[in-house]
């Protein structure tokens, strides 16, 4: 296998089965493939879209990613000072040293923070339990990531409490948070999703700044294509559990390969009255990947669908030129 | 009848907490000509909710209607007591709701549901018309009529936002104020129920207020758009206008604040601040403290909503960021 030295993540063949039906003493019928078999390289300083639809399984990448969940298979190198590691089978003391370079930012301002926890307390909570400097090193540095995550002054913000800020700015403090131990990879999920456009916009900037600056490198996961456009270099699709297309984030747009997110880009509103979108050809509603036949996983609402989709697996990801990959039979 | 058929002069609706009065709608002026459908738009917190269910008057408690008038067909539904009401609610103006799984109730079947709000308006339906006008309902919001006896919970999201359209327009409203219908959907979802709701208001030449955060949705499903900020109408107009000349600095803000995934990527531009606290409204303008274009007099006096160019409204000192 050929290693990139530039490559800081590195996912090979990475699923994750939840089980259904499962009993105390009784075996798991059938299991949800939430995740499976996923190949993803992230280069260092480099921003991925992950998008799809609810229940597509990016949010249990994005966990996998974070080792909050254990994965069922395969395998995730992050690349370390200390050479390549496999996060994906660390356990105890090794564990906690990963914690320091992977970070997470999820969606919900509101649920994600301790409502009894001020707002030094939450961003230097980190820094505690990894046990980083000295009391007065600590007040230095949550002080100075809240004024540069825009929340100034910052003498101002640390001794208040979640509820007593706007939801921009408690996203503010969950970006300070995950940035205080200087991560180098952070996997953001849908952190603007529950803003408003006019506050949305600007926790945008500043997530691009701060990877400029501090050169993080981000898995960004969401739903919205337009705000993906924005803040991502290449964009995977996932469907069902797979990823179908790859790319770099124009050319999947502008020129996409796979009929899923042709379907998908087509049926993203535009904000102009005096644009008339393609009509959609696919059928159906999303599926739960259950037990999933062996076959391409977007057999039952593709338009293109035939006898070579239903007698072979679903297909692999290739390159359709130009570091463009997508998983279909027919292009 | 007249050609509007819902008028809104001069609406003021505040919530009465422990804290003093939230000033969520003020001085709201609007009209909805028959067969028309209008967008509603604005940030959480703006209002526009606090209009929709001023309109069906569904208010509770602590809400109070403290001034304005709300014609629906030339008659003002203000004074009116809660049965009075209940005459307009579904067979004049008729809500379809933001949350589908919670606007159902779990025990009893669609059908039931539907025919519920159907018994009280058309009693004169036999059981018969009643069932078949149900399966016309199904057919039209694209619901399999075999369906109609299952419960809301075995129902997907996308089909119980579709019951609920259905249940909307059981009793043939003159206007229907849609809240946020999509919002909780996925896109391909959302793509599906848009069309069919912008088939049906054609159809059934049905006004529509579509209420939404998102200008993308908004300018797919509207002949003109109200911008709405902390609890004041700024800006009105068509559609066209209020995308490619909006005069308010706030509409201008949100129209290019705004990622789409076609055309050119452009800058975005951020605004700063944050949208005021409602239970203590900034003087003067309340767009003041964010608006890059004001000046001493936007600080003191409130501009009224008037008409700038035809049927193009604004409440602003400064249009287009003339000074």
């Amino acid at each position: 296998m050929t290693q990139d030295n530039n490559t800081l993540v590195d996912v090979q063949n990475l699923s994750k089965l939840f089980p259904i039906g499962q009993g105390v003493f009784k075996q798991a019928e059938s299991f949800v493939h939430a995740v499976s078999g996923v190949n993803l390289k992230i280069k260092r300083g480099e921003s991925v879209g992950l998008v799809g639809e609810s229940g597509c399984g990016k949010t249990t990448t994005g966990k996998l990613l974070t080792r909050l969940i254990d994965p069922s298979e395969g395998n995730i190198f992050l690349d370390t000072d200390e050479g390549r590691v496999d996060i994906a089978h660390m356990r105890g003391k090794e564990m906690k040293i990963f914690r320091r370079r992977v970070q997470m930012i999820f969606q919900d301002p509101y649920e994600s923070m301790n409502p009894r926890l001020t707002i030094y307390d939450t961003v230097a909570e980190p820094l505690n339990v990894q046990g980083i400097g000295t009391v007065a090193e600590r007040e230095a540095r949550v002080s100075d990531l809240l004024e540069t995550v825009g929340l100034t002054p910052a003498s101002s913000f640390l001794f208040r409490y979640p509820h007593e800020l706007s939801g921009g700015q408690r996203q503010r403090v969950a970006i300070a948070r995950a940035l205080v131990i200087n991560p180098d990879f952070v996997v953001a999920d849908e952190p603007t999703s529950m803003l408003d456009v006019s506050v949305r916009t600007g926790v945008m900037h500043l997530m691009q700044d701060l990877a400029d600056r501090f050169g993080v490198t981000y898995l960004y996961i969401t739903h919205d294509l337009a705000v993906a456009r924005y803040m991502c270099d290449r964009i995977a699709v996932m469907y069902l559990g797979k990823i179908v297309e790859i790319g770099n984030t124009e050319d999947v747009l502008q020129h996409p390969k796979h009929p899923y997110t042709k379907a998908l880009l087509s049926a993203v509103p535009v904000p102009d009255p005096t644009y008339t979108r393609e009509p959609i050809l696919i059928k159906g509603g999303i599926s739960r990947p259950v037990d999933p036949e062996p076959r391409c996983r977007f057999y039952d609402r593709c338009p293109l669908a035939d006898k070579i989709c239903e007698g072979n697996d679903h297909p692999p990801l290739e390159d359709q030129g130009g570091g463009h990959l997508a998983a279909c039979y027919h292009i | 009848m007249t050609e509007n058929v819902l008028e809104v002069n001069d609406l003021t609706m505040h919530y009465m907490t422990r804290k003093g009065p939230v000033f969520a709608v003020d001085g709201v002026t609007f009209h909805v000509k028959r067969g028309e459908a209008i967008g509603l738009v604005g940030e959480s917190g703006c209002g526009k909710t606090s209009i929709a269910i001023s309109l069906l008057k569904l208010l509770p408690n602590n809400a109070k209607i403290l001034n304005g008038e709300i014609k629906i067909n030339d008659v003002d539904t203000v004074p009116l007591s809660d049965k009075e009401m209940n005459k307009y609610r579904w067979k004049n103006i008729s809500m379809v709701f933001q949350a589908a799984m919670n606007s159902m109730n779990p025990v009893y079947s669609v059908e039931e549901q539907i025919a519920e709000a159907m018994r009280e308006h058309m009693p004169h339906l036999s059981d018969q018309e009643m069932s078949e006008k149900i399966d016309y309902l199904f057919n039209l919001v694209g619901l399999d009529p075999a369906l109609k006896t299952q419960y809301p919970h075995q129902y997907s999201g996308g089909m119980r936002q579709r019951a609920v359209i259905a249940m909307a327009l059981s009793c043939d409203p003159d206007i229907i104020i849609a809240d946020e219908p999509t919002t909780a959907l996925d896109v391909i979802v959302q793509d599906a129920i848009l069309k069919r709701i912008r088939e049906i208001q054609e159809e059934l030449n049905m006004a529509m207020i579509y209420i939404s955060h998102d200008i993308a949705v908004i300018a797919e499903v509207s002949q003109r758009v109200g911008v709405m900020y902390a609890g004041k109408l700024v800006e009105m107009s068509s559609t066209e206008d209020i995308f490619h000349h909006p005069i308010h600095p706030y509409t201008m803000a949100l129209m290019s604040s705004f990622p789409s995934i076609v055309g050119e990527k452009t800058e975005l531009v951020t605004l700063a601040g944050e949208p005021p606290d409602l239970l203590n409204p900034p003087a003067g303008c309340r767009f003041h403290p964010r608006c890059p274009y004001a000046t001493e007099i936007c600080r003191e006096q409130e501009p009224d909503f008037k008409e700038h160019a035809v049927g193009h409204y604004a409440a602003c000192w400064h249009p287009g960021g003339a000074k």
